[in-house]
């Protein structure tokens, strides 16, 4: 049964969803490698957790004007502002305070808003909010084919995006002072670089959820790097082992009944991960 | 005269409360080699950041007589032991080859002319064996001198370097001497910070006495003097260091 997913031979939609989440975990694994190389990964948690006020207010806008509230662009965009608000909160703290500190306290507290909007949404009795909260560890059953397309589109353009601006983002990642005399503004690449982790973040609602969104953006980056020995190859390994989790485990969670994908996916990568460090623990650089 | 490679006059910084550069002033001809030398704290490494624009200091800078903003491409800067993360998956080659980016630019291509380019200038410092190492397996010189070959592909005119000699062992700095007075017969003009007084004569033939502001300028046999020393360093410093 696991073989027939693996071989898109399950449905019509378990090979959607294969493939999906596939395309969602090479943009997570590509924009993850150089996240991690610029030692930013914990602020694609914050801004993960961030989208969730965004979600509960997209859902009672779009009720106020007459829909059901679950138009998926719809919720991708209120997802995006409060997540960008949300890394614009980081940064504006992280002046008086430390940026680990920072990126915890608007975690939580975005995080925190959210659950209360979407609690109280499940009591106004409006729109059709069941489900909603699928949000948070990602649900791939109900996948559409317009859902797919959107993680397709954006995946794909997330890792042209990536390979276009490899080499600066590379050097600011290294030495960002060098990167500014060779002309290079480490501060819009970086904006840059936060951009497309949203993109990531927002295409993998529907898969992973945004709780664990940031495994598969760091556990894949982290794992290329002990192989790896160019920023290319960290990034391109990272994205190929992002794409073997995202499709491996949502062919297991569509072959085996209850199990969910974004979990099945990140449990693939962090063993991956694991397997690594056996290998290549005691391996220098 | 309006082409001199870089002319400073009376840079200012503060952090908070401390002045690091008050009213430095300095000019520097073409095809010169100049040591910045004075006490610790005395603002040498400041007065290069500055000049660079990574320090917000007040006073005028002129490079290849315009603003230095427009003459970037020309410079070339070596910082002090680069403070990077050696564990980055990036091998020798690489980091010489960020030197060429404002050749390859964005999108272009990293052909085999850039490759050769990068490969001569590890050779110039003697590390092209090195190529495809990862920048963390080399020692503190071996890395130094690819920071100087990263700075080399760049093809700069006008070349500062802070402190290119600290720490590294003999064959290192031999190595970087000889690139350095090889680019001084390019006619390519340079400054470095320097800490080592006994081999600035040698080394060097203008000098730059700083403490925070200009105590000398000009040519080693005039400036590099017991009094002037006693000036820069303070006379007690002096007699601690004979």
């Amino acid at each position: 049964m696991i073989i027939d997913a693996l071989l898109l031979q399950a449905g019509y939609n378990a090979a959607l969803v294969s493939l999906g989440a596939a395309l969602l975990g090479a943009a997570a694994g590509a924009a993850g490698a150089f996240l991690t190389l610029r030692r930013r990964a914990l602020m694609s948690d914050a801004m993960a957790h961030a989208t969730l006020p965004g979600i509960g207010l997209a859902f009672l806008a779009m009720v106020a004007l007459g829909g059901d509230g679950r138009f998926l662009p719809g919720l991708m965009l209120g997802a995006g502002l409060t997540a960008a608000a949300g890394l614009w909160a980081v940064q504006r703290l992280s002046r008086q305070l430390a940026e680990d500190a920072a990126t915890g306290a608007v975690l939580a507290s975005f995080y925190g808003a959210g659950i209360v909007i979407l609690t109280l949404i499940q009591g106004l009795g409006v729109g059709r909010p069941a489900g909603l909260e699928t949000v948070l560890l990602g649900s791939t059953a109900g996948m559409l084919r317009a859902d797919a397309l959107v993680i397709g589109f954006g995946g794909a353009a997330v890792v042209a995006a990536l390979w276009a601006l490899r080499r600066p983002l590379a050097m600011v990642a290294f030495d960002p002072i060098h990167a500014r005399l060779m002309g290079i503004n480490p501060r819009q690449m970086d904006a840059l670089l936060m951009a497309l982790v949203l993109a990531v973040v927002l295409v993998g609602l529907n898969v992973t959820g945004l709780i664990l969104i940031v495994a598969l953006l760091v556990t894949p980056a982290v794992t290329a790097r002990l192989w790896a020995t160019t920023v290319s190859g960290t990034a391109g390994l990272s994205a190929a082992l992002g794409a073997a989790c995202g499709y491996g485990g949502a062919a297991i969670s569509a072959a085996v009944p209850d199990l969910p994908t974004g979990p099945v996916i990140v449990l693939l990568a962090a063993g991956a991960f694991a397997l690594t460090l056996v290998i290549r623990g005691h391996a220098d650089g | 005269m309006s082409q001199i490679p870089l002319d400073v006059r009376d840079l200012t910084l503060r952090y908070g409360d401390v002045l690091a550069l008050d009213g430095a002033t300095a000019r520097f001809p073409k095809a010169s080699m100049t040591a910045i030398v004075g006490p610790n704290g005395a603002g040498k490494s400041s007065f290069l950041k500055s000049v660079l624009g990574l320090e917000a200091a007040s006073g005028e800078v002129r490079a290849f007589g315009g603003p230095v903003a427009d003459a970037m491409a020309r410079i070339a800067y070596v910082p002090q032991r680069a403070a990077v993360d050696w564990s980055f998956p990036v091998r020798v080659i690489d980091v010489v080859l960020m030197g060429c980016y404002r050749q390859t630019g964005l999108l272009g291509r990293i052909d085999r002319r850039f490759q050769a380019q990068a490969m001569a200038c590890l050779a110039r410092v003697g590390m092209q064996d090195f190529a495809r190492r990862q920048i963390g397996a080399l020692s503190g010189g071996q890395q130094q001198r690819v920071f100087l070959a990263r700075a080399l592909a760049q093809g700069a005119e006008l070349y500062l370097l802070d402190e290119p000699f600290a720490g590294v062992d003999a064959a290192t700095e031999a190595a970087i001497i000889n690139v350095l007075k090889g680019l001084q017969a390019e006619g390519a003009t340079v400054i470095a910070v320097h800490h080592d007084l006994s081999t600035v004569a040698g080394y060097f033939d203008r000098v730059l006495l700083l403490n925070r502001h200009t105590i000398a300028e000009g040519p080693v046999a005039e400036i590099f003097t017991r009094d002037a020393l006693a000036r820069a360093y303070g006379p007690s410093l002096m007699l601690a260091a004979e």
